[in-house]
């Protein structure tokens, strides 16, 4: 009995006691679970937004999508640069079951290196098993075919085409074009310091020269995008937002086709430029410079021999002669002196200078000569410009002086980058006392003035600048800006280049422009002219002016001798021309290195360049 | 008294025949169904999966059953018994054990492979309790540190596995035992000082790398985002995500795109949160919550103190289990591997728990019989 009451005693107190300690367990738990609680609430209401923008980002990709470049056409709509599918073999190894026999496989069929396997086998270990690897880029049309009719043997095997850009003229607008390339690091930086990278994202290629440079904003467009979904390995699960990409602009330029074929044929085998435009509006016609190179070349990268090839190619393919060829004018310039002697009355149409043949300064027996040895007797304007008498302009410049001549013909262009719309463009030089003390530290002597009077020594000029001068000249001292985009158009709107004219030169007798394009239709027409021979039963009236530049100086006596020089020594034949002689249409420049004379080799080449220009109605239309 | 509060269970008799607990069974079989809704979306919809974790579910609803049916006394009967085949199994899981996962766990015997850390689960708090009850409460200082002992060997044994999540688990559960037994609040403090004063030695002698990672990683799982610091971060990004009416069910973006690790398993919380949100943690605390109390309901009404005890002990284990599971996915804990208790997909330890479930319907059940005795 004893023993059983002292048990029950014991069983009241331990009911008691575990009671108390189920009690403070239950408020252990409570606390602990409104712990848990205060947490859920921090996390899911006190910071709910931070965590709702944490989970878009990790679910939300945005894939950029690539624009299509705007297309190139000449004036006529003709294709320049267009965007031309390219063929690729592409797998998804996860739908492929055993890579090595595909490969094997797909070897039988067509042409796969050992290089391009063992690539393709690395690509497969760093990418994700569900994106298209490239086996093979850029099929020809027959293994599209092969492959084509063999795919369904090959699950997980596709051929994929995206856009590639194309010239299918080759080398015959490189220089006006350029082309397009990889993106490289400085692409990226200077889209980065223009703030326009962002729109790249998804772009391979970009402009690297010429036209396809200067126009890249136009021609590039804008970039789309498509927001996904993606699991946590990258897969995309479903489109949310798609955003088309705007296309580039397409450019439609002022160049012609044929008169571009033109300028290639008639420049053949030899270094040289040549450059036309409408002198109303500044539209470049034509624009070549020989020798040329296929800028398809450079489209998927060049080869480091090609490369090579054209570099250090003694031609110098790659330079730009109508923009960056650096050429003395010759001749060429000397109804822009004969201008400027009018309009400072410096002589009056009808002065006459006795030619002997040679030319000397006061105090000196140094005999500056003329290229007809004999003289041209006695001459005024119309027959110096006509027949290119040097005394005549010898002695012109020494009246004017260099500070006049310098700035005059500054005005009309020279030694200033004409603004044409490539960025490869070189100013070339028109010195006067300032540059001479700056670059030689020399004072500028009278005997400076002299052959630069004929535009030698220190003048320098290129193709396009001189074809600008024309256009001054037959514009009465209006000055267009080359251009060779005439016009952009995109889907829903279309805008013409005009860039208009702006007046360069101030004109104090309107009767001396008259004059000045007569002396160059005289060079054309008259019997005597320099171009007479070239433009001889031509259809149609031009104006025009031979040039023949020396490249190196001929001794005191000496008889230049074309076949006793080495062939890059010798002269250089120039040729400006504009045509019809009333309300001209068409200026331009002809520079062809090392051939010869401005009437020999440049006038004929001026006159198949307008024998084509009138056939075919160039720009009639306009 | 006794007759003022007559179980609802002892009521029916149809289910009392059955030794079932008919509020804790209602509690459970909503946990599990809550539970298949949203395995359902964590396993990304899969009807294999399901159909495994049914059929688990079956198997252990029935090992619940089974259990119930063994009246305490014979439970108490079995449990040291029980306490050494576990101890004899550890033993050989260490010398002959099944390597898998850098851990030494697994037990092959021939059909089927079997980790004897589960049966400890219940075997340690069984057998303390069955020391601890056969003196009177509360125990002394001497009955203590066998009590401790107890849970000690086992705990040892299973962290040289390694598994030291599951050894602490353990330990506690047998200390459970001790503390509903009645320890004093002094002996509490005083071993509370000698944990915090053991931490650094388990940090540098008992700990592998990857735990000590674990431990690094939950301080400041910023600090290495793509590493060991993803699962935390995603895991919070979904719940917070989900903030208070969560995403819609199958809507979770961070469990069904799979930026949620383990999101079936040892993160199926997280993917509650984002779809429920707020509301969908809170039903299952309370669900929880009601499972808890119940338990602690029926521990502090049955009729022997080995009873009491162990039906205490599971209740509290079964709260830890919770309590860790959701602190480690919610950031407030480290990450040490624990399912969340009956919801989590997986098979072992769910068998585990509902056999204690059973023992615990036993112990509500059996009373009548044990008055009459």
């Amino acid at each position: 009995m004893l023993k059983k009451r002292v048990a029950m005693q014991d069983i009241a107190a331990e009911t008691r006691l575990f009671n108390s300690r189920a009690l403070v367990a239950m408020l252990i738990v409570c606390t602990l679970f409104s712990i848990i609680l205060v947490n859920m609430y921090n996390l899911q209401i006190r910071s709910y937004q931070d965590y709702q923008i944490r989970s878009e980002g990790n679910r939300i990709k945005v894939l950029p999508l690539a624009p299509n470049r705007g297309l190139i056409s000449d004036r006529n709509g003709i294709l320049l640069a267009e965007n031309r599918p390219v063929f690729s073999l592409e797998l998804v190894p996860e739908q492929i079951d055993n890579i090595n026999t595909t490969l094997s496989k797909l070897a039988q069929l067509i042409e796969i290196s050992e290089e391009q396997q063992q690539d393709f086998l690395q690509q497969v270990k760093q990418q994700r098993r569900f994106n298209s690897i490239a086996l093979k880029e850029r099929l020809d049309e027959q293994e599209v075919a092969i492959i084509s009719v063999n795919l369904h043997r090959f699950p997980g095997v596709t051929v994929e085409a995206r856009l590639s850009r194309h010239y299918p003229f080759g080398d015959l607008f490189t220089h006006a074009l350029g082309y397009i390339g990889k993106i490289n690091t400085d692409d990226l930086r200077r889209l980065d310091e223009q703030d326009r990278l962002a729109n790249y994202a998804a772009s391979r290629e970009i402009g690297k020269l010429g036209l396809e440079r200067y126009y890249e904003e136009q021609l590039h467009g804008t970039m789309g995008y498509q927001e996904v979904e993606v699991n946590n390995r990258g897969r995309v699960i479903r489109v949310l937002r798609s955003v088309p990409a705007r296309s580039g602009k397409n450019i439609r330029l002022s160049l012609d086709v044929g008169l571009q074929l033109t300028a290639q044929q008639t420049l053949n085998q030899s270094r040289g430029a040549i450059v036309a435009m409408d002198p109303r509006d500044g539209a470049v016609l034509a624009f070549y410079s020989n020798p040329s190179y296929d800028p398809n070349l450079f489209v998927h990268g060049i080869s480091s021999s090609n490369y090579n090839a054209l570099l250090h190619s003694p031609d110098r393919p790659l330079i730009n002669r109508v923009t960056q060829g650096i050429y003395p004018p010759a001749s060429t310039i000397k109804p822009h002196l004969a201008l400027l002697g009018l309009e400072t009355n410096t002589v009056q149409p009808d002065t006459r200078i006795w030619d002997p043949g040679f030319f000397t300064l006061p105090n000196s027996d140094h005999r500056f000569r003329d290229w007809k040895r004999s003289g041209h007797g006695w001459v005024d304007v119309y027959s110096a410009v006509a027949e290119s008498c040097d005394i005549y302009f010898y002695d012109l410049g020494i009246k004017l002086g260099i500070d006049r001549i310098s700035d005059y013909m500054r005005q009309f262009g020279f030694g200033e980058r004409t603004g044409i719309d490539i960025h490869e463009e070189a100013s070339a030089n028109m010195p006067s006392r300032g540059w001479k003390r700056a670059r030689f530290n020399q004072p500028w002597y009278p005997g400076d003035t002299v052959p630069l009077s004929i535009g030698q020594s220190f003048w320098t000029a290129t193709p396009v600048q001189l074809a600008l001068s024309t256009a001054v000249i037959v514009n009465k001292g209006m000055m267009p800006t080359p251009h060779m985009a005439a016009e952009f158009s995109s889907a829903d709107s279309t805008e013409l280049v005009n860039p208009g004219l702006k007046p360069a030169l101030n004109v104090v007798d309107e009767e001396n422009w008259r004059i000045i394009a007569d002396t160059m239709v005289r060079t054309v027409a008259t019997l005597k002219g320099t171009a007479h021979t070239a433009f001889r039963n031509s259809s149609y009236s031009s104006g025009g002016k031979t040039g023949t530049a020396q490249i190196v100086a001929i001794a005191q006596d000496a008889k230049y001798d074309a076949d006793a020089l080495d062939e890059r020594q010798r002269d250089n034949a120039m040729y400006i021309g504009y045509a019809p002689a009333e309300n001209p249409t068409v200026v331009f420049a002809v520079v062809v290195e090392n051939t010869g004379g401005g009437g020999s080799v440049g006038a004929p080449i001026g006159r198949q360049l307008l024998d084509y220009y009138f056939s075919a109605g160039v720009n009639s239309d306009e | 008294m006794n007759n003022a509060m007559v179980d609802p269970a002892q009521r029916s008799g149809r289910l009392a025949a059955f030794h079932i607990d008919l509020p804790l069974l209602l509690g459970l079989l909503t946990l599990l169904a809550f539970g298949l809704v949203i395995l359902y979306s964590a396993t990304g919809q899969s009807e294999a999966m399901m159909k495994a974790q049914v059929i688990r579910l079956g198997i252990a609803l029935a090992v619940m059953v089974g259990v119930a049916q063994f009246s305490p006394q014979t439970i108490r009967r079995w449990a040291l018994a029980l306490f050494s085949l576990g101890l004899l199994m550890l033993i050989a899981v260490l010398l002959f054990g099944y390597v898998g996962k850098g851990a030494q766990r697994w037990l092959d015997l021939g059909f089927m492979k079997f980790q004897p850390s589960e049966i400890m689960k219940l075997a340690v708090p069984m057998a303390v309790a069955w020391f601890i009850a056969s003196h009177n409460l509360p125990p002394r200082i001497w009955h203590l540190f066998i009590g401790f002992l107890m849970c000690a060997i086992p705990t040892l044994l299973i962290a040289r596995q390694p598994d030291l999540g599951t050894s602490l688990l353990i330990a506690m559960s047998g200390v459970f035992v001790l503390f509903m037994a009645g320890m004093s609040w002094r002996l509490i403090s005083f071993i509370a000082v000698l944990v915090s004063a053991f931490t650094p030695v388990m940090w540098f002698f008992l700990m592998r790398d990857y735990q000590r990672q674990r431990v690094l990683t939950f301080l400041n799982p910023e600090t290495d985002p793509l590493g060991s610091g993803y699962h935390i971060i995603q895991s919070k990004i979904a719940i917070g995500s989900g903030g208070f009416e969560g995403k819609g069910w199958l809507q979770g973006t961070q469990s069904q795109l799979e930026f949620l690790p383990e999101r079936h398993t040892d993160f199926i919380f997280s993917v509650l949160s984002e779809e429920f949100g707020l509301v969908g943690v809170i039903v299952l605390l309370a669900i929880y919550l009601f499972i808890i109390g119940r338990g602690l309901i029926i521990a502090s009404r049955a009729q022997d103190n080995f009873s009491k005890l162990v039906a205490a002990s599971f209740t509290l284990t079964f709260f830890v289990y919770v309590f860790v599971n959701i602190g480690m996915v919610s950031g407030l804990l480290p990450v040490v591997g624990v399912p969340l208790p009956l919801v989590s997909y997986g098979g072992t330890s769910m068998v585990t728990l509902m056999a204690a479930f059973g023992v615990l319907m036993s112990v509500s059940t059996h009373k009548r019989m044990l008055a009459n005795v």
